[in-house]
């Protein structure tokens, strides 16, 4: 059961980097909008639109950008 | 008759108005050019997943009406100008591959639900140098990311435009970033809280089956050592804002609820401490992280409703438009509205935002003054006359020499009234608060003689006894008994159309002993309807002549011929609008005439049938009196009632209003008001307010316009209406969603039954751990019995709370009339 003198500092360790990367990506905006994802996801399966006037493609995967 | 609705909009499409449009095969109906336009914009692109997604109808707001004209085209334009541009775009070069690309942040306004964001996004990233455009739908903010050499910003707005919306610049203020910072600060605290609340307990587990069990000291001594680091982390940096709360509480001597909070985390924390490092009995590391991240969340929550109410309305720059006309000696040119200066002459086209105060040189309109006084009759303005920056011109255009720009305006005027009235408004002492002076009063006697009594009989445990039974009182009581309460109030309160997003809003009320009032707006609806019609000649048709007035008004500007927007409109030729007269037109070759008496019958001399202080409109046919309408405005649903329930709880109510004619203190003298005082200025509001403040009494005010705004920020409760101007409702404590006044009545009574249940949980809460716990500790009762004693008592008390949620029965009788 000694092992648990290196599990546990390892996992302290694993925690201080999670909150590490959830601190960057806070920083970084990614929890601004949290109510726009859940409705985008509804609308993108009926992707059969022609597009009349864009002849520039990778315009139209529009709802990926972030 | 068939009654059709307009495909697009869903507003009734009137028969003689329809225009269709060939959908799929079928031909679908729309109500007018506009929302065809619009609707073949959709199709046209390829969208009109857009129909079959959304959820709500568009708003659609009479400018949209205007939405083909090449007018607003030109408008547009104005936004390519670099002047203009320097305030919201961020320009940036690549000097690598030679480009030139610019972001900006737009604000949308009509956007009804998720499907306009679909819409827009899409129709968006089809454009040829659109590189990232995304909507976020809670702010209604639209980030566009576009190459300058490709695409212009007017174009961008033209495309928003031509699907139905507007699209203004967004400025972030410095509240706005202030904001922003205080929400990620905040939720970054949150997280580190609820992180280390699992870690802690996952870690309890091996502890607590030691403790039955067995386990080696140097096993156990790792596992609280690891509790003590994340404890650590939690109150070094997620607790602080009770810390430097309870000391500015200390140093103000006025006590709240982060007093005994800190207390009992620092309390909990260094005892634990102790304990790992001398092989003490108890460790309350989870306790703290719980206790910590229960309040948290709680204020969280109440942080993220506040600032949603603030972001929806927009900042003040929103009402001050960005860009204006410059009348020079060289022709006129577009300016930014910065750069306008005292004595500049600026041209106002209908339609357009007055962008400085001034006075007129040329020109006859009607302004509308509605954003600074509230009042919706548009007010006349002559060369000579005073204009206001932020006003709206309605009827024609004027030709204006500015006065005062910017800082010196009455706008900002106003804000700096606002300003320091917040900082001298009386605080509301919020009844957790006060119960916390007693509170912390009871918890110290309740443990001291709780260690008294157990020194006697087991002495070495009377320390931890007592550290227990304070630790999951404060725990119970304050992060269980009140947050509950207070959230099941707000939550049955926002179902019954009222909306809080400040935490003294519920003990306010029960404070409150006199209620101030706006009138226009506030007790009345806002808007003008037609209430009596009366014929000249008895043998008349009446429906024919009021369709034959309709039809005239709806070539007019003024907020007057909104009163005819229901009535089945008949074609009219010739129409011409007469500012500050009517309008008149030609119908089956007679002339009919509808406004001011004098210039409906010009020959005769007419008064209104009847003597009042209505609105009297005449329309005369081949200047001969055949109609006589009166136009007033509606009071508001539920006014009445709510009048009466404050009178039956002595409440004093009274009315400050600017509206300055008779009329306006009959109407409230209707609703049973005498304390009535018109013609105010914004000003002169406030001061009323101070007056009786002064006196003693606790305000609540409600209000609806910009005029009201310095009063809502110096009362202790401020509500506004749903409709009301964003300022107003930026600076509210609570908006009346519902527009009934039921709401505000259901808040008040649901006010004091919160007091009754805080106080009722508190006081179990108490009791409860005072005669459980010291029991528990010396083994007088099975440890399983004690848990789930304690759990039970949560469950009572949570359980009380939700007592709350009852909605009031006036509310029901409401929503069926």
């Amino acid at each position: 059961m000694d092992i648990i003198y290196v599990l546990v500092p390892l996992s302290i360790a694993l925690i201080a980097f999670a909150i590490t990367v959830l601190f960057w990506a806070i920083k970084n905006g990614q929890f601004e909008d949290m109510d726009s994802p859940a409705h985008k996801i509804l609308f993108d399966d009926d992707e059969h639109d022609p597009k009349p006037n864009s002849p520039k493609d990778d315009a139209s995967q529009g709802s990926d950008h972030k | 008759m068939t009654q059709e609705n307009c495909f697009h909009c869903g507003e009734p499409a009137i028969e003689g108005q329809r225009w269709t449009l060939d959908i799929d095969g079928e031909a679908k109906t729309m109500c007018c050019p506009a929302c065809k336009a619009v609707a073949e914009t959709i199709i046209g692109a390829g969208l009109k997943d857009y129909y079959r997604h959304r959820t709500a109808l568009p708003e659609i707001s009479p400018a949209q009406k205007r939405a083909a004209s090449s007018e607003v085209r030109e408008e547009l334009k104005l936004y390519d100008s670099p002047a203009v541009q320097k305030s919201f775009v961020i320009q940036s070069h690549d000097k690598q591959s030679a480009t030139h690309s610019a972001e900006a942040m737009l604000v949308i306004e009509g956007i009804s639900c998720a499907a306009c964001g679909w819409l827009i996004e899409h129709r968006l990233s089809q454009l040829e140098g659109i590189n990232k455009a995304t909507l976020n739908l809670s702010s209604h903010r639209l980030l566009v990311d576009w190459q300058v050499d490709d695409l212009r910003l007017s174009q961008i707005l033209e495309e928003i435009h031509q699907l139905g919306y507007q699209a203004h610049p967004f400025s972030a203020t410095k509240e706005e970033e202030k904001r922003q910072q205080e929400k990620k600060t905040a939720f970054r605290r949150l997280a580190v809280a609820g992180i280390a609340t699992m870690q802690v307990m996952m870690i309890s587990v091996p502890l607590y089956a030691g403790e039955a069990n067995g386990i080696k000291e140097q096993y156990a001594f790792v596992l609280r050592m690891a509790s003590l680091v994340f404890a650590t982390a939690v109150v070094m940096f997620s607790a602080r804002p009770f810390f430097s709360a309870a000391i500015r509480d200390l140093q103000t001597r006025h006590l709240t609820m982060d007093v005994p909070v800190s207390l009992a985390i620092l309390l909990a924390y260094f005892s634990s401490v102790w304990s790992t490092f001398n092989d003490g009995p108890e460790v309350y590391f989870d306790s703290v992280c719980m206790f910590t991240f229960f309040l948290l969340t709680g204020r969280f929550f109440e942080m993220r409703a506040r600032h949603r109410m603030n972001q929806a309305g927009n900042n003040l720059l929103d009402l001050m438009p960005n860009a204006a006309i410059k009348s020079t000696a060289d022709g006129d040119v577009v300016i930014a509205s910065e750069e306008i200066q005292q004595g500049d002459v600026l041209i106002i086209k209908p339609g357009q935002q007055i962008p400085a105060d001034g006075e007129v040189l040329t020109g006859s309109s009607a302004v509308d003054e509605a954003a600074l006084t509230g009042e919706y009759l548009p007010v006349t303005k002559q060369p000579g006359t005073a204009l206001l920056a932020g006003t709206h011109n309605v009827e024609s255009q004027l030709t204006m020499k500015v006065t005062a720009t910017g800082a010196d305006a009455q706008l900002n005027t106003i804000m700096r009234l606002m300003d320091r009235a917040q900082q001298e408004k009386p605080a509301i002492a919020i009844l957790a608060d006060r119960v916390s002076s007693w509170f912390v009063a009871a918890v110290l006697l309740t443990t001291l003689s709780v260690a008294g009594v157990w020194y006697f009989i087991a002495p070495e445990q009377a320390f931890w006894i007592s550290l227990s039974v304070l630790v999951v009182t404060c725990h119970c009581a304050l992060s269980l008994a009140t947050p509950t309460a207070l959230t099941a109030a707000t939550a049955s309160l926002r179902e019954q159309g009222f909306l809080i997003s400040k935490g003294h809003v519920l003990e306010g009320l029960n404070q409150v002993n006199r209620v101030v009032f706006d009138k226009t707006g506030t007790l009345t609806q806002g808007e003008l309807t037609l209430e009596t019609l009366i014929l000249e000649d008895p043998q008349a048709d009446k429906e024919k002549l009021i369709s034959i007035a309709a039809s005239l008004e709806q070539y007019s500007n003024h907020p007057i011929a909104k009163a005819f927007n229901q009535v089945k409109t008949l074609p009219c030729d010739d129409v011409q609008q007469i500012p500050a007269q009517g309008v008149q037109g030609q119908y089956l070759g007679d002339e009919y005439r509808i406004g001011r008496a004098d210039f409906a019958c010009p020959q005769h001399n007419l008064t209104p049938p009847m003597e009042d202080e209505r609105q009297w409109l005449l329309l005369s046919k081949n200047q001969q009196p055949m109609l006589w309408i009166a136009l007033n405005d509606s009071i508001r649903a539920g006014a009445k009632a709510l009048i009466q329930q404050l009178r039956a709880h002595n409440i004093k109510v009274s009315v400050l209003t600017g509206d300055p004619s008779p009329a306006a203190r009959k109407t409230c003298q209707e609703l049973g008001i005498d304390d009535v005082y018109t013609g105010l200025s914004p000003q002169q509001k406030l001061e009323y307010a101070k007056q009786w403040q002064n006196e003693g009494d606790v305000l609540m005010m409600v209000g609806d316009g910009i005029n009201d705004v310095p009063t809502l920020a110096g009362a202790e409760v401020a509500i506004t209406i749903g409709s009301a101007s964003d300022l107003a409702q930026t600076n509210a404590d609570s908006i009346v969603t519902s527009g009934h006044l039921a709401s505000l009545g259901a808040a008040m009574l649901k006010a004091k039954d919160t007091r009754r249940i805080i106080k009722q949980n508190i006081g179990w809460a108490l009791l409860y751990n005072l005669i459980a716990l010291p029991m528990a500790a010396t083994g007088m009762i099975p440890p399983w019995a004690a848990a789930l004693g304690m759990s039970f008592s949560s469950l009572i008390v949570v359980f009380n709370a939700l007592r709350l949620l009852k909605k009031e029965a006036d509310w029901h009788k409401a929503q069926l009339a």
